[in-house]
């Protein structure tokens, strides 16, 4: 049973999207204990497959017993193991807190709510987990395909802000598809560890080198990298509070994880940084991701559409990382893959929590908010503090290794685009709890008296994983050490 | 030039019909022109796959097929390469997909906002 742990990690959520189908028919109640159950199990395994990766380094699982390069191959090395656990304790931090939000957003929803959720799980899990090629891309359609129905079944905007995701999500996916294309006909194989091997002598085909612009212009369109963000505001505005939840932490780390096994496993370093300079390209493009997004943020005034702005600019974080191409930096980005994704669930779920409250997500309106909802605020104020990156908090570790990366890489620009970023989100975050936190003036000595105010505190189904993620935020900052000797520093590639 | 084209027309024709399909998908203002973009894009790749496992006189890869019934001599050279066949099964099942779930959210558009013209859409949205 153990050493089928990699293959459970994804099989359990697929079956169990079945199972809340044909149970949900039956009996409602039921699809919430099945996906909660059902996550819990693949977490499990997870760790497990970690903690064997860990101790007996890189796993490779064979699926029906084919060998490698015919059979598709599982490969799980410290890099995956650490993603995987990533997107099943995410996932399963959201399932907790979905029940209360899903029973106010979709009341007639919930049985195909939990059967795509589950889906979208299975898909993001299995674009960690796979070690081939077209494999890979089979689980990216399933997770963009499920993520476009979830997105879709949201507030106003959301079906037409939906479309576009289609449209821009089918672009990246095709383009990915023909890189795939591109290395067969060169190479004959579709195995990652294959390819890396036999690539290293075609690096100057012409062929082989469209292949690597396909995956970079497809993978940055699903990773939201600016300048090809352009869907993701409008998509995770309108989503509901739960799959924006489980979306915007997720789908755009592990569009990252992929990014970084392309530049790095299947082209080896010497081509994606010496032969031709994708990384210096990515970093550039990460810098302008940074700023944009945190200008961008400045200018809204809907606390759901801001974090979206500011998810671009953490996924210039990740990208920038990657794109220093050194050992600190590559560090920064790995961790910042883990940090970045417990800071803005905890946002985003801080969010629905509010909407599930008030129903009202103007910045303006969020008066008197730290004596109606003090816990909820109180984590808001924690993940904040991880943005700007305050030290006890993680935010303030990764963005130190890419500050770091960035001096021993001399590239003084990418400091100072680091630096300002941290002002601006200041700014950003001090406006909210300037409105949540402070009383106007004028109004002080008016109607609203202190007594007046009650507590509406959010329902604890939704507190508790609020919390947990807060938890996360200091206790991963705490041990930013032990998980950088533990998992991280295997997980950057050799080569540097 | 004019040679080069011929000889490798089918990987042209391909090229030629992603960009009718990335055209529509881009520059046409209705959303059923920009799901039937986005169907010929994908049904482009699928053009090139296929097309990539095509072999002068080869023929399916059965061995029942091969030239000379010798059925325990196997010469790869002789069968038509079965793997991106199989590679695009599954993209068509990905590309209906794509497609049905596209259209059940135009659906959900035409409901919200009765017409199917983006800037119209936008102008509502305002």
């Amino acid at each position: 049973m153990i050493n089928q742990s990699p293959v459970l990690v994804v099989v359990i959520p697929l079956i169990a999207a079945f199972l809340t189908l044909l149970l949900g028919w039956w009996k409602k109640g039921l699809c919430y204990p099945i996906a909660v159950l059902a996550l819990a199990l693949s977490f499990l395994s997870s760790l497990q497959t970690l903690h064997t990766v860990v101790t007996n380094g890189t796993i490779s699982y064979h699926l029906g017993s084919w060998p490698p390069p015919w059979g598709i191959e599982y490969v799980i090395d410290h890099l995956n193991a650490y993603v995987l656990v990533i997107v099943s304790l995410v996932s399963l931090i959201v399932a907790v807190y979905s029940k209360r939000s899903i029973e106010q957003e979709l009341p007639e929803k919930i049985v195909y709510f939990y059967c795509i959720f589950l889906l979208q799980v299975t898909g993001l899990l299995g674009i960690v987990i796979t070690g081939d090629m077209f494999n890979l891309y089979v689980f990216l359609e399933i997770a963009s395909l499920a993520g476009y129905a979830l997105i879709a079944v949201g507030e106003d905007g959301a079906p037409f802000a939906s479309l576009n995701y289609v449209i821009f999500g089918t672009i990246g996916a095709c383009f990915y598809l023909l890189g795939v294309g591109y290395l067969y006909i060169s190479t004959g194989s579709l195995n990652m560890a294959d390819l890396a091997q036999v690539l290293p002598d075609l690096y100057q085909s012409k062929v082989v080198l469209v292949a690597f612009a396909f995956f970079m212009v497809g993978l940055s369109l699903k990773m939201a990298l600016f300048p090809l963000h352009v869907w993701l505001p409008d998509a995770y505005t309108y989503a509901p509070s739960t799959v924006s939840g489980l979306l915007a932490p997720l789908m755009t780390k592990v569009g990252a994880y992929v990014m970084i096994r392309v530049l790095f496993t299947v082209f080896k370093p010497d081509f994606s940084i010496e032969l031709i300079p994708a990384t210096a390209i990515l970093g550039w493009m990460a810098a302008g991701a940074i700023l944009f997004g945190a200008v961008l943020a400045l200018a809204q005034t809907d606390l759901k559409r801001m974090l979206a702005y500011i998810l671009v600019s953490e996924v210039g974080y990740i990208a920038l990382g990657v794109g220093l191409a050194n050992r600190n930096g590559l560090t920064g980005a790995i961790l910042h893959i883990l940090n970045d994704s417990f800071m803005i669930l905890a946002l985003f779920l801080v969010v629905g929590a509010i909407m599930y409250r008030h129903g009202n997500r103007e910045i303006p309106q969020l008066r008197y908010l730290h004596r109606k909802m003090p816990f909820t605020m109180a984590a808001f104020v924690i993940a904040a503090l991880s943005v700007i990156g305050i030290p006890p908090t993680c935010g303030f570790f990764s963005k130190w290794y890419l500050i770091l990366g960035a001096i021993d890489a001399d590239q003084w620009v990418f400091v100072a685009v680091l630096l300002i970023s941290s002002l601006l989100s200041v700014i950003l975050f001090f406006r909210v709890i300037e409105h949540a936190y402070l009383e106007p003036e004028e109004e002080h000595a008016g109607e609203a008296s202190e007594s007046a105010i009650a507590i509406e505190e959010a329902p604890l189904s939704m507190l508790v994983p609020i919390f947990v993620a807060a938890a996360g935020i200091m206790v991963f900052g705490v041990f930013s050490g032990k998980i950088i000797s533990t998992v991280i520093q295997f997980a950057v590639p050799g080569y540097f | 030039m004019i040679d080069q084209i011929v000889s490798k027309y089918n990987y042209w024709i391909y090229i030629v019909l992603m960009m009718i399909g990335f055209y529509a998908m881009i520059g046409k203002k209705n959303l059923v022109k920009k799901i039937i973009g986005i169907n010929i894009f994908q049904t482009a790749i699928i053009l090139f796959f296929v097309s990539t496992a095509a072999k002068r006189g080869g023929t399916l890869p059965i061995i029942e097929h091969a030239h000379g019934h010798g059925a325990q001599s196997v010469h790869a050279a002789t069968y038509i390469n079965p793997l991106p066949h199989v590679l695009m099964l599954t993209a068509i099942v990905v590309m209906v997909s794509t497609l049905g779930v596209a259209l059940a959210i135009v659906i959900d558009v035409y409901r919200r906002y009765e017409t199917l013209e983006e800037d119209e859409i936008l102008k509502l949205r305002r």
